[in-house]
């Protein structure tokens, strides 16, 4: 790579994606998940990360990617695991232990979490869980400190030996603006590979294992003290007293200013690395009566400075609520926070409905719905366990199809618990990613118990609520479905188009019928996919 | 200070996030700093999208809008227009698509959504989509309604917009740049007849 513009438009994402690579990447792990996608596409198309050959391919799930991250780094290279939040639940039996472990070359955890469930289950805060695992915590405020903090992300994760997790959310993800990039003479070489993982340490049986914990308690006061030091955290005051004095953390440190004079003397600190830095936030107490605390998600510092301070401190945010509880941090529920009155002369059109999204005209999930919702009219009782991805939306008028949406491979598993518990039919669908992510474990324990429930393995080919990403499985559905013990009379593949519809249903009456476990594979590519590859052939 | 707050919005598909990275190409040129939030995921899929374009002079906080803070609103669907009259400032411009795009069963009577929205005080109402097909453009719709607000945003001029569009488009070849060249245009000539 011979020259780049020091200044690019990036999205949040694409700025921790030039940052890894600026500091020296070796590879990324992750699976796709909304807000956190781009990151990896990014690295994917990137032309020095293609130059120096960085990993990038996709994973099954996030756990596999986080050891593998793991992985890398025990042999002293770099590494990026990425994942939404949602996704460290499945990563975290690895993510936890790799703070036991500790790491060899740099590893950075990075998790985007969904306020407002935009495309998502839940609105669990990610800091809870670096604070659980004992390591340090980045939460950018900007688009430039995102692509600034990775480098002194694996900077530091290399000195202290411990996983970094750095925590953005949708906002900061899926927003551009301009970076300062370094020169391509200061892009980072990435790590040779060496031994110097220490050996004991990853070998965690209970007497290692005892010892790390020691060590990584011990090394808790010196993370705090970076914190206090660290450039990323800002404590503004003029030493005088003040009514009401500020924290606020990531990304609401850009709400809270988009109120205040850019020559405020408003006693406040930005947070953006943790653990909390405890001697800023006593001074700041020191000065004043009251403390607001702005942060996007949960009440994560609001809780715990309550633990720090005196008693006649008062503290106010999410949990005196002064903000909202719930729901994306919005620059207009900071301004009433602080009092600010902001004129707004229109208030929300009468005649304006909800637009909800639903699966695209020409969808084979849409023909998989039509069949089984016929069939279903057979057997009154019967339930539909679905899952995680596009044909989630089959819970929405027309279809109404589907009964749960929990996690990723839940339909299985809670279709087979409904039919231990007795409900006859029971039936399981979910996409193809989805089910080589979390679905094959629970195909197991189905047919180790030959429960009689019915899997709609609903294969589009694709990856395709996040995008139309390579899906780990494909092509090799009937195979891991035979291996895992499916009855070959009773693993039926079908092509989902309304000429087929007749075909469909019978096949769904019969494995329906069939006292065990049996797996139907409905399989047409993803039309957004489709066409995105017509359109490419034309051009070529 | 001088600052442009911008919402684009419309239905997952419609090309919204084109029209955005040609306004802030755009700006970028002319030195200024934007913010430019997006929505990717579960909404893309035919259900209502916005972005929130935030152009200036001075460095900017925010990556939202305040309620009652945008200048403009850029819609390439009417129903779609007024879902962010909350955040029209009392001098904001909406500058839209007339051509309703159904796509739910209870989607509003078509005179009652024209009524509402004429009752606003600064609207250009377009048919981009009939002008689209009129002209053989069929996938500029999105820079036919560019061209239209080109008649009143402040910040990035006509002039601005078309070296935006040559930029932006010239890595796919001439006849594409000629295009959204001859989009911009019918949408910014046909804004001045109003």
């Amino acid at each position: 790579m011979t020259e780049r513009p020091d200044k690019i438009l990036l999205l949040g994402d694409q700025a921790i994606a030039l940052g890894a690579i600026d500091a020296g990447l070796s590879g990324v792990y992750a699976y796709p998940g909304t807000p956190s996608t781009e990151i990896t596409e990014f690295i994917q198309e990137y032309p020095l990360a293609k130059e120096r050959n960085i990993f990038s391919r996709w994973c099954t799930n996030e756990k596999t990617a986080m050891e593998a991250a793991l992985g890398m780094s025990y042999m002293g290279k770099r590494a990026l695991v990425c994942m939404k939040h949602v996704g460290l639940n499945v990563a975290a039996d690895a993510f936890v232990n790799s703070a036991i472990t500790g790491v060899n070359g740099g590893l950075i955890v990075l998790v985007a979490d969904d306020p407002s469930m935009h495309s998502s289950q839940n609105e669990q805060d990610s800091r809870f869980y670096g604070k659980f695992a004992m390591i340090p915590i980045l939460e950018p405020s900007s688009q430039q400190e995102a692509y600034d903090m990775v480098r002194y992300g694996y900077e530091l994760s290399e000195k202290l030996r411990l996983p970094l997790l750095m925590r953005v959310t949708t906002r900061m993800a899926h927003s551009r603006a301009v970076v300062k990039v370094l020169p391509v003479s200061e892009i980072a070489e990435q790590n040779s590979m060496n031994n110097n993982a220490r050996a004991a340490d990853f070998i965690l049986l209970p007497a290692n294992a005892r010892r790390r914990n020691n060590e990584l308690v011990a090394q808790q006061p010196e993370l705090e003290k970076i914190a206090e030091e660290s450039r990323f955290n800002k404590y503004i005051n003029d030493n005088g007293k003040a009514e009401r004095g500020i924290i606020a953390c990531g990304i609401a440190w850009n709400y809270l200013n988009e109120y205040l004079a850019s020559d405020s003397t408003l006693p406040r600190i930005k947070i953006s690395q943790y653990p909390l830095p405890k001697k800023l936030i006593c001074d700041l107490a020191s000065k004043c009566k009251e403390i607001l605390v702005i942060e996007e998600g949960q009440p994560f510092v609001e809780e715990q400075i309550k633990g720090i301070l005196p008693s006649e401190c008062k503290i106010s945010g999410k949990l005196s609520g002064l903000l909202p509880r719930t729901g994306e941090l919005t620059p207009d529920a900071v301004a009433a926070a602080l009092g600010v009155t902001v004129e707004q002369p229109y208030g929300k059109s009468e005649i304006v409905v909800p637009r909800p999204p639903a699966l695209c005209q020409g969808c084979g999930h849409r023909d998989v719905y039509n069949a089984l919702n016929e069939i279903i009219k057979e057997f009154p009782g019967a339930k539909v366990f679905g899952d995680i991805g596009c044909y989630t939306l089959g819970a929405l008028p027309p279809f109404r199809a589907i009964d749960s949406c929990v996690d990723m491979g839940a339909s299985i598993t809670m279709a087979k618990g409904a039919a231990d518990a007795g409900l006859f039919p029971a039936i399981a669908i979910i996409g193809d990613s989805t089910f080589t992510h979390s679905g094959m474990t629970g195909l197991l324990d189905a047919v180790n118990c030959n429960s009689t429930i019915t899997v709609i393995i609903s294969d589009n080919l694709t990856t395709a609520m996040t995008g139309g990403q390579d899906s780990a499985g494909t092509n090799k559905f009937e195979a891991i479905c035979k291996g895992i013990g499916v009855h070959p009379e009773h693993l039926r593949v079908v092509v989902p188009l309304a000429k087929n519809m007749e075909e469909i249903k019978q096949i769904l009456r019969e494995e329906i019928n069939y006292k065990g476990t049996s797996v139907i594979i409905p399989r047409r590519e993803c039309i957004q996919t489709f066409n995105r590859k017509r359109r490419k052939e034309k051009k070529s | 200070m001088k600052k442009s707050d911008i919402i684009l919005a419309g239905v997952g598909g419609q090309g919204i996030l084109s029209i955005a990275a040609i306004i802030g190409e755009a700006a970028l040129a002319e030195n200024l700093y934007i913010k430019q939030a997006e929505v990717h995921g579960m909404s893309q899929r035919g259900g209502d999208v916005q972005s929130n374009l935030r152009i200036s002079d001075t460095p900017i906080n925010s990556d939202l809008i305040s309620l009652g803070g945008a200048d403009y609103i850029l819609s390439l669907e009417p129903m779609e227009a007024l879902r962010y009259l909350p955040y029209l400032d009392r001098e904001g411009w909406i500058i839209t698509s007339s051509s309703p795009f159904v796509n739910i069963p209870n989607y509003p009577d078509a005179d009652a959504l024209k009524g509402e929205l004429h009752k606003m005080k600064n609207v250009i109402s377009i048919d981009v989509e009939g002008l689209a097909k009129e002209h053989n453009l069929p996938k500029s719709a999105n820079v036919i309604l560019l061209g239209a607000a080109a008649k009143v945003l402040d910040m990035v001029k006509y002039a601005d917009l078309e070296k935006s569009v040559r930029r932006i488009f010239s890595a796919k070849g001439e006849e594409i740049v000629n295009m959204n060249l001859k989009a911009l245009s019918i949408g910014y000539n046909t804004a001045n007849q109003k």
